[in-house]
């Protein structure tokens, strides 16, 4: 009791109860937000007589802790919105937090010069969630699948390079003959494959994917999720899953973490997440999902509009719309706290036993 | 890269299969505008073998034969088709020799600008805040000084300083540097641009991902696909350079009359065009505007075939 008392009152402090050695990434007390103010003249304002500067930011993500077990596939889901694409872009070094770090088997590397972070580039990489847009037009598929290779691997010499390039392509199930055309000469779903032979090619272990399959056709999906699954049981892959259909999740999840306006509400097992969610949010998520059998469906309806992540409410971020908001969920932040079922779940409702 | 040689056969086969061909073959206007600008080309390189006589040897000239009119005028010599100038050059040949050297500046400072707008362009669009802001101004404060302006200041200030001597000497170069300073803002606001619009783009953070430098990301990913408009503006800046730099040899700050231009023929000629001699400036004139006006055309049809919003390929 002690322990989570401290922690209330300071959010940086590690969270307890997590084997924080074992995990391969750690995300602590991570924040972003972006400036919308533009350049300094911009900000310069006339506010009653006097020259001010005014500066206004969106608070994309208000102060995440996740760790990320070796050989799990953590998923993220949540709104669009919510943050959790950008947290994704700052654990592969895309943008640079304004709070927090990044540790990465135990070595911090969000600070890291571009140099400095090219041996972690290699066991890191990333699927992009647009097919279309992630393939370079003027390359072709050769060419972008040996770019990499010939990065991280300088001393390979060109058949080296070429058997590798050929032996991804077998594994992602593309024709190495293909390798003289061009991205824009397939479909989205082989495209897809293509940018995951690409993310494969350099033998990562931890695979960041950014919603890899929203922008695909419904019947590619299945297919590319299996490609995603079975990459993982052969290579020993770690993911960090972002995406919105929680069907994907029951279906590729390890464990689930809920993102809400910038803050992570809940983390558990996929099994106890679908079975009981704890988070009066993710209770009104799982509500959500359409079910054959239902004929009478018991929708959660929340209450109005997700709030501006520019002026972020006081205290809980999800106060304004649950129906267990009390005085103090205005005004105190509440932090993850572990369940007996070891889910972490960030509400004082669950806490004072309300819910 | 080996890889290139497997690709050769299929590229000449994309090549025969594309828009940009097909397009050409139906654009009558595209296809006369190349013949023209090839052809003028040719013999404006072939000069030194195609003249009659050579303008720049003195021995050549003979004063007796100046201002003798072309061929199908009464008085002609037939030696001089086009008939000669006022120091008694033929005039074809000098034409010929002065087109090889009109196209020499406008090729020469379109070079010199797409090298700095478009190595400004890309450091502005990627790199973007203060080097960003800091190029930008600069391209802003080089667009208020019309090129033709800058261009006669620093002309008429080497001439004072070297001497006309240094400055005839020099002309080829100091021309090519001039406009080709004056106009690379021109570059860098379209490479800017379209490098704004790709870098976003998810190839882009891919290559990041992957490790690659700032440097081989601008150059092997993002320059060549902001390609399109980069021809597209060169022709039109290769018609404006060869037009820039008649106006300079015009006003007597480009290419000396030892050494024609087109635009210091026409110059040369219009101070006898009173006289009766009209053709030592009109048939100069003439090439110009159609050297021009073949590269406008051929610039329009490729600003209509590259434009992604009237074809969507």
């Amino acid at each position: 009791m002690n322990a989570q008392a401290t922690a209330m009152t300071d959010q940086h402090v590690p969270t307890q109860n997590e084997e924080s050695t074992e995990s391969l990434l750690q995300i602590r007390g991570l924040k972003k937000r972006f400036s919308l103010s533009g350049d300094f003249l911009d900000q310069l304002r006339f506010k009653g007589g006097k020259l001010v500067r005014h500066q206004e930011y969106v608070h994309a993500i208000n102060g995440v802790n996740l760790d990320i077990q070796r050989g799990e596939a953590l998923c993220v889901v949540g709104e669009s919105g919510c943050g959790k694409s950008t947290v994704a872009r700052i654990v592969m070094g895309l943008i640079t937090p304004t709070e927090g770090e990044i540790r990465y088997n135990g070595e911090r590397i969000d600070n890291l010069s571009s140099r400095a972070l090219l041996p972690y580039r290699k066991r890191m990489q990333m699927i992009f969630q647009n097919p279309y847009a992630s393939l370079n037009p003027r390359m072709t598929i050769q060419q972008t699948l040996e770019e990499p290779l010939r990065l991280h691997h300088p001393d390979w010499n060109r058949q080296t390079v070429v058997t590798k390039v050929e032996e991804v392509m077998h594994s992602v199930g593309i024709d190495p003959d293909w390798g003289k055309r061009f991205g824009h000469e397939f479909s989205g779903g082989q495209r897809q494959r293509i940018a995951i032979a690409r993310a494969l090619a350099v033998d990562p272990e931890f695979i960041v994917a950014d919603e890899p399959i929203s922008a695909l056709d419904v019947s590619i999906q299945a297919q590319v999720l299996n490609l995603l699954m079975e990459a993982q049981h052969e290579r020993n892959l770690t993911y960090l899953f972002i995406t919105h259909d929680l069907a994907v999740v029951e279906h590729f999840g390890t464990r689930v973490a809920v993102m809400y306006l910038g803050t992570v509400c809940e983390i558990a097992n996929t099994a106890t997440l679908f079975a009981k969610p704890r988070h009066p949010y993710t209770q009104a998520l799982m509500s959500a999902i359409p079910r054959l059998e239902d004929d009478r469906p018991q929708h959660i309806r929340l209450e109005g509009e997700v709030p501006t992540p520019v002026n972020l409410p006081s205290g809980c971020v999800f106060h304004g719309r649950c129906p267990y908001t009390n005085a103090r969920c205005k005004q105190e932040i509440p932090v993850l706290q572990t369940q007996d079922d070891g889910t972490r779940v960030a509400c004082h409702a669950v806490e004072e036993g309300r819910l | 890269m080996n890889a290139s040689s497997s690709v050769l056969p299929s590229r000449w086969e994309r090549f025969r299969d594309s828009y940009l061909l097909y397009s050409f073959k139906r654009d009558i206007v595209a296809q006369i505008s190349l013949v023209v600008f090839i052809a003028l080309v040719a013999v404006a390189v072939l000069a030194p073998w195609l003249s009659p006589m050579n303008p720049y040897d003195l021995a050549q000239i003979d004063i007796l034969s100046s201002e003798l009119p072309p061929f199908w005028i009464d008085g002609s010599d037939a030696q001089y088709l086009l008939g000669t100038d006022a120091q008694g050059r033929d005039m074809l040949s000098t034409i010929l020799y002065g087109a090889r050297v009109s196209l020499m500046i406008g090729f020469g400072a379109v070079a010199l600008q797409a090298l700095i707008g478009v190595c400004f362009g890309l450091l502005a669009g990627y790199l973007g805040g203060r080097i960003d802001a800091f190029l930008m101004r600069l391209a802003d404060i080089q667009l208020s000084f019309s090129t033709l302006m800058v261009a006669i200041i620093v002309g008429a200030l080497v001439k004072a300083i070297f001497g006309g001597a240094t400055f005839s000497a020099y002309a080829v170069p100091l021309l090519i540097l001039i406009i080709g300073l004056a106009e690379w803002p021109q570059y860098a606001r379209t490479v800017r641009a379209s490098v704004l619009a790709e870098k976003n783009k998810e190839y882009v953070d891919a290559a990041r991902v992957m490790g690659l430098r700032s440097k081989r990301i601008m150059f092997r990913h993002v320059l060549p696909n902001t390609l399109s408009p980069i021809f597209v503006i060169s022709t039109v800046q290769i018609a404006n350079a060869i037009i820039s730099e008649a106006a300079l040899s015009f006003l007597g700050l480009g290419m000396p009359e030892t050494h024609p231009s087109l635009g210091s023929l026409i110059k040369a000629g219009f101070d006898y065009i009173q006289s009766g001699s009209w053709w030592i400036t009109l048939i100069p004139g003439a090439v110009l505007i159609v050297l021009v006006l073949s590269i406008n055309l051929l610039g329009d049809w490729l600003r209509d075939v590259m434009n992604p919003r009237l074809y969507k390929g």
